[in-house]
């Protein structure tokens, strides 16, 4: 694990961070621009040496009062969003660059990660005539090669747009399910934290707000509003069971089969669902004659109504819990209260594909 | 038509590479300490650095001079350990070739590496590269183009030096007879026709060589692919 007690401080801005974040899986750390992710990032790495403070990894302390381990003796990778590949070297030499500077460590091979990336057909490319996606593959690809204690990745698709995101964030998953190096991931992208993370860690001003597994903070209806509340929504796992004829899959959840458009996976995987608390409707009865496929029973176990004429109802359903937005005045039109038991009611159409991803393995 | 006494050429040539080469060795890390520095020593030693390209040549000679003569402290050092005096010899001339190129060299480089910037040096560090592979894996390759812009005009311009020479080398025919003085001396010998035949050599070999480096520049925009 990698604990953290960090203090930075700027003119108008000062970073104070007292974390432990673990050696596993991927921790999303998400914030607004100008929250101080970035920063933090580059503290951690040894790359802004104003930083006081401690830092270890386990049991090695990397910075503690005049102790400071150079960046390039941390053993950490470091993905920037600018990619940072190496001009005057084809991709093949950039990734050469990592893998002979690790040596006899353990990690993924060179062909390990020319595999999961997908790398061999740009090796002999210089970076200036790679797509952004492409470059980002191969800066991804390159960081592993390192045999990184930690990844780290600021914003690393952040200058992708949709379509070359969907396209990398699939290789994100493998790398992070099969070769299990933990990861620390920036974002203000809440759909590419839902999707990926397994643990999230909310930053404002310099400051952890929250941290906790993912699947809980999403469906707090006390930390929504910190998400934003147009982004709110909870992430929930399924396995896919079948391919219909009509273009839907069924999905088995711990609540019950439901139904979504196509999903691209094989039949028996484990995937992740992102459900937007706007797409879900309640009702007290279970109701009929209704074009959504998707009615699920549910229990209310929590209800946060702000100033405005919005609610958050969290629900229990099977063993997850989701989050619904609603109006106050429908939540007491309909008596919503914790213990009430009513139906949740998805659209099928409405969950995106951006919002279904790959399962990570289950915590040890 | 007789061709002139070509040694001054010979020694010409022998005075740059050698000036050069010990430049390039020496301004290399200057330039890049000056690149990376935060000290506040920086502006005296860019000033420094700059003063032989608005100073008359003369005057760093005469200071030179009056450095390399055995009456002086440095000079009679150098006399006990070398045997030799620095004034009127080869390696004299050398030490003040070295100063009067100097700016030539450093300006070039350091500009080269401030405008590789942090970025690419961090991305290598985070490669697990320490600072010295991070300068001669990154940053000199990134750099050629300042490397061969320094190279060719310390060359070059070594190659023109006539004033510190004069007050430091003198003429000795083999050792500090350098094509500048000899076209000099031909000239104030009214020996038109070798000084011609010289000034020619030096005007065409400095037009070609810098005619081969802008061309390479421009085979090479940005550095990156071949």
């Amino acid at each position: 694990m990698l604990s953290l007690d960090v203090t930075l401080a700027y003119p108008n801005f000062t970073l104070a961070i007292r974390e432990t974040i673990p050696a596993s899986g991927l921790t999303a750390l998400f914030g607004r621009s100008g929250s101080g992710k970035s920063t933090l990032l580059r503290v951690i790495a040894g790359l802004d040496p104003r930083a006081t403070g401690r830092i270890a990894w386990n049991d090695t302390v990397w910075q503690d009062g005049p102790q400071f381990t150079p960046p390039h003796k941390r053993g950490l990778g470091y993905v920037f969003q600018d990619t940072r590949l190496f001009p005057h070297l084809t991709v093949a030499k950039n990734l050469a660059y990592a893998d002979t500077r690790a040596r006899g460590l353990p990690g993924p091979s060179l062909g390990d990660i020319i595999t999961a990336l997908d790398l061999a057909p740009l090796l002999s490319r210089y970076p200036s005539t790679l797509s952004g996606g492409e470059q980002s593959r191969a800066a991804i690809g390159r960081a592993m090669l390192t045999r990184p204690e930690m990844l780290l990745m600021d914003e690393p698709f952040a200058a992708l747009d949709a379509a070359r995101k969907a396209e990398i964030l699939p290789y994100l998953e493998r790398l992070r399910d099969q070769i299990g190096t933990p990861i620390l991931y920036v974002s203000h992208n809440m759909a590419e934290v839902a999707r990926l993370a397994t643990n999230l860690m909310l930053i404002d001003a310099g400051r952890i707000t929250h941290h906790g597994p993912i699947e809980a903070l999403l469906s707090d209806p006390n930390v929504a509003p910190a998400l934003g509340l147009r982004e709110a929504g909870s992430v929930i796992e399924a396995i896919l069971t079948r391919h219909e004829d009509d273009g839907l899959s069924q999905l088995a959840t711990s609540a019950g089969a439901l139904l979504l458009p196509h999903v691209n996976a094989a039949l028996g995987s484990r995937i992740r669902i992102r459900i937007l608390a706007q797409d879900v409707m309640l009702s007290r009865s279970r109701p009929t004659g209704l074009s959504a496929l998707n009615i699920l029973p549910a229990t209310v176990t929590d209800l946060r109504t702000g100033d405005g004429p919005g609610a958050l109802v969290q629900l229990q359903i099977g063993t997850d819990r989701i989050l619904a937005r609603i109006t106050r005045r429908s939540a007491t039109a309909l008596d919503l209260r914790a213990g009430v038991d009513c139906f949740a009611i998805l659209k099928s159409v409405s969950v995106a594909q951006g919002n279904i991803g790959a399962m990570p393995p289950r915590a040890l | 038509m007789t061709l002139p006494d070509l040694g001054p050429l010979w020694l010409t040539l022998h005075l740059a590479a050698i000036t050069t080469g010990l430049l390039l060795l020496l301004g290399t890390p200057l330039a890049w300490w000056l690149a990376q520095t935060k000290s506040r020593a920086k502006p005296i030693i860019e000033a420094l650095t700059a003063l032989p390209l608005v100073l008359p040549p003369t005057v760093l000679g005469f200071y030179l001079l009056v450095l390399f003569s055995p009456n002086s402290t440095f000079g009679a050092f150098w006399v006990q350990v070398t045997g030799e005096t620095l004034t009127f010899s080869f390696t004299g001339l050398v030490i003040a070739s070295m100063l009067y190129s100097l700016p030539f060299t450093v300006q070039p480089l350091q500009s080269a590496f401030e405008s590789i910037g942090p970025k690419p040096l961090e991305a290598a560090a985070m490669l697990r590269a320490s600072p010295f592979d991070r300068f001669a894996t990154v940053a000199a390759p990134m750099a050629k183009r300042g490397f061969l812009t320094a190279t060719v005009l310390s060359f070059t311009h070594t190659l023109g030096e006539f004033g510190v020479v004069l007050m430091v080398g003198g003429n000795i025919p083999g050792k500090t007879k350098v094509i500048s003085i000899a076209i000099y001396e031909h000239v104030e010998t009214i020996n038109y026709a070798d000084a011609h035949v010289l000034s020619a050599i030096l005007l065409v070999f400095s037009f070609v060589t810098l005619l081969l480096v802008y061309s390479l520049n421009r085979q090479f925009p940005t550095g990156g692919r071949p």
